[in-house]
């Protein structure tokens, strides 16, 4: 661990290069360890403040940040759109800037704006990570799913990933292509046209609309979810035929190589994008992907919290 | 009225066809023949030694937003109409969406009388095309007309509605008005904040596709056609709406276009730090947009030049990229980007040409009696450094907003001094 980590923020994986990418990986080794403890947890972040500044909702990932707050001992608070002054008109500038007054350290944003947390960062001093902003990036979902590929593969490098399903709208999507491309991964992009544009070719990915001749050829597929309760109607007919033209059925599932792995950010929907015995098959590593999520976001988190009391 | 001399300048008249080194003479607020016909010759003359600088018309812009009534925090008609002098404007054309909407003669009676109060240069209100700017119901655009608008338009919106638009543009012809449209298909364009592309792809904003844009100036050209009456497209930005109009104008079509200088200074890669200051609608474009609009500027396709200054307060602008008002102020940098970017770097056209696009086009299309240095005209006049290098500073800006993407820029070009009537209203 050469890289030193000079970051204030996390806002996403396409400003970090693979180094500092790695650096993550290699940090959120150590803090795993912890999570297999019988006391679970470590005093680096003691005395520390962090926010969970949640405007849109999410119970997996606030949680998940919650817990390994706790696991580096910081002092938690949670704060949500509906009992922030956002509804009040006020601005989230100001909002954030009443959450520094109270000398909070490490603010955890969660925004359905994309760049919002570019634009907290810029004026706060207390460090910042990106939670998920709009349809921009989700870095620590990248990291825990990179975490995971390299854990299981032993690397990153020279591995096919197909990212399926709604990559238009999803954080997740980006978040991975960016920080699979720095790891040098070749990744392939599938699910409907209207929600999969050839304009993805552009950022070095491949796009494909034939699931059935990319499964065979991929070394881990991951799935994302139909977020069908803000999709607009016209993206595409129904679930039903989602199902039919994207879904990885029992029988799709049957062309995947042996050692392929299956991915899925959750929350899952079964029967939709994934077939439920195939979403709890032995190829599944889904409920991997959360724990060690909760060792990515320590990392992350004693990274950039380390970093402004200096 | 005083009277004033400005000597040795390069006089560029495109109205006249004028362009050689030599004098104006203003008397009594109006451009005179020779120093014989300045009245009162007794009374001071001012005399300007204006060697190495070019005397044009007072520059019009016919696209400004000045925010009143209703949104005095973001720009009053005094702050803007100082604004328009700093930029080297002596008329605007200020837009109708304001609080309450300029859809009625006594919110254009108003609109008019302030002016008159307080502002240093020449006010001319549009009238909006629908009530409540809600593309639904005809505004009493007869009753406007005589109100005094110069042009109807629902600029910030778009009559989506096609029956509704030709019945407008068929009753503005009665009523002898240009109707001005900011051409933007509501169902394509969306929720979309940038332009869709590989920026939008890549920060997962949404987009706000060309066709969003083109679709409607094709919808222009039509109903154009079929009232034979004038439309004119305000701030084209994509290569498609060039195509488009260059085609119809080829035609004989009554069909005009507008270039704001974002669009050509700028791409929506200035997008990708999420600045709400190159957030503006419609959005920055791609290279090749700006090389079509500059094709289309030189060969007479785009006619007109315009800021659509749009001022807002920074307490606006700084929050985040979804939630941010689009637009940007303009009037104070607009001739020194054209200049620098038109004239200097790419060489498209020539200053004179510039300045016709300022003057003669904008009052031809207004019916406006200004544009000109003709005997008899009113004495309304810019004096341009066309060489002068400067830098753009936000914070001296005569405007009320602070919101532009230019704070800093070093540009080749500006006006020096401003003359309204005869009478100096800002000079550097």
């Amino acid at each position: 661990m050469t890289t030193r980590w000079t970051r204030k923020d996390l806002l996403g994986l396409r400003e970090l290069s693979a180094d500092q990418i790695n650096f993550v990986l290699e940090t959120a080794d150590a803090f795993k360890e912890v999570g297999t403890r019988q006391i679970k947890k470590v005093p680096a972040l003691r005395g520390k403040t962090l926010v969970n500044f949640f405007v849109e909702p999410s119970t997996r990932t606030r949680t998940s940040f919650e817990l390994a707050a706790f696991r580096l001992s910081a002092d938690v608070i949670n704060i949500s759109a509906s009992d922030s002054s956002l509804t009040k008109g006020e601005t989230l500038k100001d909002t954030a800037r009443n959450l520094e007054a109270l000398h909070a350290d490490i603010l955890v944003l969660r925004h359905g704006s994309a760049g919002a947390p570019q634009f907290l960062a810029s004026r706060l001093k207390a460090s910042v990570i990106n939670a998920g902003d709009g349809a921009h990036e989700h870095p620590t979902q990248a990291l825990l799913d990179l975490y995971t590929i390299r854990e299981r593969r032993g690397k990153i490098d020279g591995l096919h990933v197909a990212i399926i399903g709604d990559i238009l709208f999803s954080r997740v999507a980006r978040s991975n292509i960016f920080g699979l491309l720095k790891l040098g991964a070749r990744v392939t992009l599938v699910g409907p046209s209207t929600l999969v544009s050839r304009e993805f070719e552009k950022l070095g990915v491949e796009v494909s609309y034939k699931i059935d001749d990319v499964l065979p050829k991929v070394d881990v597929v991951n799935l994302l979810r139909i977020q069908h309760e803000r999709q607009r109607r016209e993206y595409f007919p129904g679930l039903g035929e989602y199902t039919r033209l994207f879904g990885l059925t029992k029988e799709r599932a049957k062309l995947l190589k042996p050692d392929c792995l299956i991915m899925h950010p959750g929350p899952i929907n079964r029967g939709v994008e994934i077939d439920s015995d195939v979403a709890d098959g032995v190829q599944s590593v889904i409920l991997d992907q959360v724990t060690n999520g909760l060792a990515v976001r320590m990392a992350v988190l004693f990274l950039c919290g380390g970093i402004s009391t200096e | 009225m005083s009277a004033m001399i400005i000597r040795n300048a390069r006089v560029i008249d495109p109205a006249n066809k004028r362009d050689e080194v030599g004098d104006v003479y203003i008397s009594d607020g109006k451009i005179v023949a020779s120093k014989s016909e300045i009245r009162n010759p007794k009374s001071e003359i001012g005399e300007i030694n204006a060697k190495g600088l070019i005397v044009a018309p007072g520059l019009i812009d016919m696209h400004v937003h000045l925010r009143e009534p209703g949104f005095s925090h973001k720009e009053t008609i005094e702050s803007g109409a100082g604004a328009a002098a700093a930029g080297g404007f002596t008329t605007v054309v200020c837009m109708p969406n304001t609080s309450p909407a300029a859809d009625n003669p006594s919110t254009i009676a108003w609109i008019r009388d302030r002016a008159a109060a307080v502002a240093c240069v020449n006010v001319l209100p549009t009238g909006a095309i629908s009530k409540n700017l809600a593309g639904e119901e005809l505004a009493p655009i007869g009753s406007l007309a005589q109100a005094g608008v110069v042009a109807i338009t629902d600029d910030g919106h778009c009559v989506q509605n096609h029956e509704v638009m030709r019945r407008a543009v068929e009753y503005a012809r009665m009523v002898d008005l240009p109707v001005f449209d900011h051409c933007q298909e509501y169902n394509l364009v969306g929720n979309g904040v940038i332009h869709e592309a590989y920026w939008s792809t890549l920060l997962g904003l949404p987009g706000w596709p060309a066709a969003g844009e083109e679709a409607m100036v094709m919808r222009n050209i039509l109903l154009a056609e079929l009232c034979d009456h004038h439309i004119h497209c305000q701030h084209l930005t994509t290569a498609g709406s060039v195509r488009l109009i260059r085609e119809a104008r080829a035609r004989g079509v009554k069909i005009s276009g507008e270039v704001c200088p974002h669009h050509i200074a700028l791409t929506d890669e200035a997008i990708q730090n999420f600045d709400t200051n190159c957030k503006m609608n419609p959005p920055l474009r791609t290279q090749a947009d700006v090389n079509a609009l500059l094709e289309g500027i030189a060969d007479r396709t785009l006619s007109i030049l315009c800021s659509d200054h749009a001022p807002h307060a920074d307490f606006e602008k700084e929050v985040e990229f979804d939630a941010a008002p689009f637009g940007i102020i303009g009037l104070e940098t607009e001739l020194g980007l054209f200049l620098d970017l038109l004239v200097h770097k790419h060489r498209k056209i020539d200053i004179a040409r510039l300045i016709e696009m300022y003057t003669v086009e904008p009052a031809r299309l207004l019916k406006i009696d200004a544009g000109t240095l003709s005997t008899g005209a009113p004495a309304d006049v810019t004096l341009i450094d066309p060489k002068l290098e400067w830098t753009v500073r936000v914070d001296q800006f005569q405007s009320a907003s602070r919101n532009s993407p230019f704070d800093g820029w070093k540009l080749k070009g500006r006006a020096v001094r401003t003359i309204v009537s005869g009478k100096t209203v800002w000079k550097l």
